[in-house]
């Protein structure tokens, strides 16, 4: 048993650390800073998710467990918010985000959204 | 009040988790924090249903299971096009109106679809948001309005009425 937690743990911490990797290599090969957010962004969920759940077994059921997953639960919490905060700068600081659509497409996307909720609504009733 | 009881509630339940230690000492000084803090978070009228939101707390619990899920596909989906040799992005700014009522239903779903890699919420003004997307399977899931839907539940106020803000 207490060698399947370890196993499991060591799959917990390596996989987590191949997504910091990939992460990494997303922040080095995305073309622009609004891309590089994604590529950030896979660290800091999935990677931050694996390691801190391989850790968490390795605890065991202890209180630095609870710790960890206090952590984890902050982590969840502010790291949307810095991500808005730094899209947010990017955009005043005149960044523009590359992009491969042109506004026509944007109008025939937000038609089918509409579409789509018309569609909902006359389900409903 | 009840917001200023629960807060008090979730910061000694918070302590005991982080220190472990049962002495009278300690758990005074605890007690002293507490009672601290929620009196200044009570002057900066920080203690309302905004910023200790007790009415959505267990539809959320059930809601972070389901987003940790998409978190975990939307990961891989996102590794895969960084790992792939022609790097098949397609970046797209999408304008999409948010569904929920308040506020905090709208920075809810805002915050759960930046969570999710391959999507991030670039401007949110009351409910319209502009949100930068990565990969198609990434823009697919968005206009399916599956997220918004789910977190409209979260909020909990399906007829459409505003909650009335209360200060008890």
């Amino acid at each position: 048993m207490e060698m399947l937690i370890d196993i499991a743990s060591w799959v917990l911490l390596l996989g987590g650390s191949v997504f910091i990797l990939i992460g990494a290599i997303g922040l080095i090969r995305l073309p622009d800073m609004f891309s590089r957010m994604h590529g950030a962004g896979i660290i800091d969920t999935m990677g931050a998710l694996m390691l801190f759940a391989g850790m968490m077994l390795q605890a065991g059921l202890t209180m630095v467990s609870v710790k960890i997953f206090l952590i984890i639960l902050f982590l969840m919490f502010t790291s949307p918010t810095t991500t808005h905060a730094l899209a947010r700068a990017a955009l005043d600081a005149g960044q523009e985000p590359i992009r491969d659509d042109d506004p026509t497409d944007e109008i025939e996307l937000a038609l089918m959204r509409e579409l789509e909720e018309e569609r909902k609504r006359l389900s409903k009733t | 009040m009840i917001h200023a009881l629960s807060l008090g509630g979730a910061l000694g339940i918070l302590w005991l988790l982080l220190s472990g230690i049962f002495e009278a000492w300690l758990l005074a000084l605890g007690f002293g924090s507490i009672i601290v803090i929620v009196i200044i978070a009570n002057r900066m009228d920080v203690i309302d249903h905004e910023g200790h939101p007790i009415h959505i707390s267990w539809r959320a619990l059930l809601f972070w299971p389901w987003l940790a899920w998409e978190i975990v596909k939307a990961n891989i989906d996102v590794a895969k096009v960084i790992l792939h040799p022609k790097l098949p992005i397609t970046p797209k700014v999408l304008h999409i109106k948010a569904s929920q009522v308040t506020e905090l239903g709208h920075v809810f779903y805002a915050n759960s679809i930046t969570l999710t890699p391959g999507t991030v919420t670039l401007k949110l003004i009351n409910g319209a948001m502009d949100i930068h997307a990565l990969t198609p399977s990434s823009i697919e899931g968005l206009l399916t309005g599956e997220m918004d839907r789910r977190v409209h539940d979260v909020e909990g106020m399906a007829d459409g009425t505003v909650e009335v803000k209360k200060n008890v």
